[in-house]
C-alpha cells in the first residue's frame, strides 16, 4: 500500500525537520515551541506504530506539561539570554560536540540496525499470563506486575527531581509558596475558562485513569491532565500554590511509593518474592497502588511545573 | 445509505482542510497581528469543526461520537480563550528582539 | 469518477490526514518571522489544532480507537498550554502579567 508509505515518509521527514529546527534556532521560545510540535508529531508517529499507550503519554506529558515547564524556563532566561549569547563557545568546543552528538546518534542507528530480525522480544510471554494479573490492557500488566519495580523507581524519580527543584529555594522562602502569585482579572475571558474547563478535565482526567486497566490510559496520563487542569487554575489567579511545609501535602508526597513499598514487602510473605502479588489478588493490589499513586503523581507533576519556592506568607 | 454517509465525509473533511490550508495560507500572507488572528481561528473552529463533523458518520455510536463531539468544543473552548489572549498581548504588542 | 470507486475512505482519510499536517507545519514558519510574540503562539495554536486533527483522521482511518481518548487528552492540554504560553510570554516583560480590564 503507496499511500500508507507516503503517510509514513512525509510524517518522517515532518519530524526531522522540526528536530533540526529545535537545534538550529537561535531563540529559546522558538526552540521550545518547535519542542511541543514535536511532541505532537511523535505522537503521530507512535500512533502509525499501532502503539497508543506512547502516543497516549507522548501528548500528554511530551505536548502539555513539559511545554509548560519549559516555556517557563524560557521566560526565565530571557532577561539572561543576550548576556549568555557573548560568550557563545568557539568553533573547536562546538566541532567535537557536533562529532560527540553524530557519534551517539550513530552508535544507536547502528544498535537499531543490528538487531535480529524479527527482534527479540516478550511479548508474546507477557500476553501469556496476562490472564493470571486480570488486568485487560498488556501494557498495564508490564508495568504494574511483570516490571513493577521500573514503575516503582519512576515514581520515587519524580519524586527525587522535586526535591532537586525545591532545593533551588533560597533560604528565606523555604516552606513558602512555589512559583509567582498569578492575578488576571476575576471577570476575565481566562479566569472563565479556569472555571469552565476544570471539572470537564477532571472527569476526563480520572476516566483516562480508570480506562487504564483494559485500555490505552493510566494513573501517569490521567495524572498528567488533572495536574494540568490545577495549574490552570493557578495560573488564572484564582486559588494559589500550597506551600510545600504543609503537611498534608507531604503526606501525599510519599503515600502512593510507601503504599507500593508495601504492597511490594508483603508480596515476600505472602507471595515469596519482593512485588510478587498473591494468586487471585493481583487486580486489586494493582487498583490499590495505582489509586495511592495518583494524588502523588497529581502534586508531583503539578509542583514540578510551578517551581522552586520562592514567597513567604503574610506575617 | 453508506455511500451517501461517506460522500457526507469527503465533503465535510475536505472543506475543513480547505479551512487548514486557508489559516495557514492567511497566518503566513496577512499584514498584521490581527488579521492573522483572524484567519487563525477560522482555522481553528471550523477546520476542526468540519473534520469532525466529516468523521461522525465514521464513529461508533455513542461514546466516540460523543468524545468526538467533545474534542471539538474543547478547542472551540481554548481557541476562543487563547484568541483572546493572543489578542491582548498583541495590544501591549512589542516586537521581540 | 473512477478514482473515486478506486480510493476508498480510509485511503482518504490518510491523505487528508497528511495534507493537514503538511499545512500546518508550513505555518510553522511564522515562528521565525514573528515579529510579535502573539505570532508565534498563533503558529503553535495552528499546529495544535492541526495536530489534534491530523490525529482524528489517521485513528479513524487506521481504526485504533484509542485515539480518540489521545486526541481528547490532548484537546485538555493544548488549552493549557497555549494559556501557559500567553502568561510565560507575557511574564518575561518583566512586570507583572496584570491582565488590564478594557472592554
Amino acid at each position: 500500500m503507496t499511500l500508507a508509505l507516503a503517510v509514513d515518509i512525509s510524517l518522517t521527514l515532518l519530524v526531522l525537520a522540526v528536530a533540526g529546527w529545535i537545534i538550529a534556532v537561535r531563540d529559546t521560545f522558538a526552540a521550545v515551541i518547535g519542542f511541543v510540535a514535536y511532541g505532537l508529531l511523535l505522537a503521530l508517529i507512535w500512533v502509525r506504530l499501532a502503539a497508543p499507550d506512547v502516543a497516549l503519554t507522548e501528548a500528554a506529558i511530551g505536548g502539555g506539561l513539559t511545554g509548560a515547564l519549559l516555556i517557563g524556563a524560557a521566560g526565565r532566561l530571557r532577561k539572561t539570554e543576550a548576556a549568555t549569547r557573548a560568550e557563545y563557545p568557539g568553533v573547536l568546543i562546538r566541532t567535537l560536540a557536533a562529532i560527540l552528538a553524530v557519534t551517539v546518534a550513530a552508535a544507536l542507528a547502528v544498535g537499531v540496525l543490528a538487531l535480529p530480525d524479527p527482534a527479540p522480544t516478550l511479548a508474546p510471554a507477557a500476553v501469556a499470563s496476562l490472564a493470571t494479573t486480570g488486568v485487560g490492557n498488556p501494557v498495564t500488566a508490564v508495568l504494574l506486575a511483570f516490571r513493577s519495580m521500573d514503575t516503582l523507581l519512576e515514581a520515587i524519580v519524580v519524586l527525587l527531581a522535586l526535591l532537586g527543584v525545591w532545593s533551588l529555594a533560597p533560604d528565606r522562602a523555604w516552606g513558602g509558596y512555589p512559583g509567582p502569585r498569578h492575578h488576571a482579572d476575576p471577570d476575565g475571558i481566562l479566569a472563565y475558562l479556569a472555571r469552565f474547563l476544570p471539572p470537564i478535565g477532571i472527569i476526563v482526567g480520572l476516566y483516562i485513569f480508570w480506562i487504564g486497566a483494559d485500555l490505552p490510559g493510566g494513573k501517569f496520563q490521567g495524572a498528567t491532565i488533572l495536574a494540568a487542569m490545577w495549574l490552570l487554575v493557578i495560573e488564572a489567579g484564582l486559588a494559589d500554590t500550597p506551600p510545600i511545609s504543609r503537611t498534608w501535602l507531604r503526606v501525599l508526597l510519599v503515600i502512593g511509593p510507601l503504599v507500593f513499598i508495601a504492597i511490594g514487602f508483603a508480596g515476600s510473605i505472602t507471595a515469596g518474592a519482593v512485588l510478587a502479588y498473591p494468586e487471585g489478588y493481583a487486580k486489586p493490589l494493582i487498583v490499590a497502588i495505582e489509586i495511592a499513586l495518583m494524588p502523588t503523581l497529581v502534586l508531583t507533576l503539578a509542583l514540578l511545573v510551578a517551581g522552586t519556592p520562592q514567597r513567604m506568607p503574610p506575617q | 445509505m453508506s455511500l451517501v454517509l461517506n460522500i457526507f465525509t469527503i465533503i465535510a473533511v475536505l472543506a475543513g482542510t480547505f479551512f487548514f490550508l486557508a489559516g495557514t495560507v492567511g497566518l503566513l500572507r496577512f499584514p498584521d497581528t490581527l488579521t492573522r488572528l483572524h484567519a487563525l481561528t477560522k482555522a481553528d473552529n471550523l477546520g476542526l469543526g468540519l473534520v469532525v463533523m466529516g468523521l461522525l458518520p465514521q464513529a461508533e455510536w455513542p461514546f466516540d461520537v460523543i468524545k468526538l463531539i467533545a474534542i471539538w468544543l474543547f478547542t472551540l473552548l481554548a481557541g476562543a480563550t487563547v484568541g483572546q489572549l493572543m489578542a491582548q498581548a498583541a495590544r501591549r504588542g512589542q516586537p521581540t528582539p | 469518477m473512477r478514482w473515486v470507486k478506486r480510493m476508498t475512505i480510509p485511503d482518504f482519510l490518510l491523505a487528508a490526514a497528511v495534507f493537514v499536517l503538511v499545512m500546518v507545519a508550513l505555518g510553522l514558519v511564522r515562528i521565525l518571522r514573528g515579529p510579535t510574540d502573539a505570532d508565534r503562539m498563533m503558529a503553535t495554536q495552528l499546529f495544535g489544532t492541526g495536530g489534534i486533527a491530523a490525529l482524528l483522521l489517521l485513528g479513524v482511518a487506521m481504526e485504533v480507537k484509542a485515539v480518540l481518548d489521545v486526541a481528547l487528552t490532548l484537546a485538555l492540554l493544548a488549552a493549557f498550554a497555549s494559556v501557559a504560553f500567553v502568561q510565560g510570554a507575557s511574564r518575561s516583560d518583566g512586570d507583572d502579567p496584570k491582565e488590564t480590564n478594557s472592554q
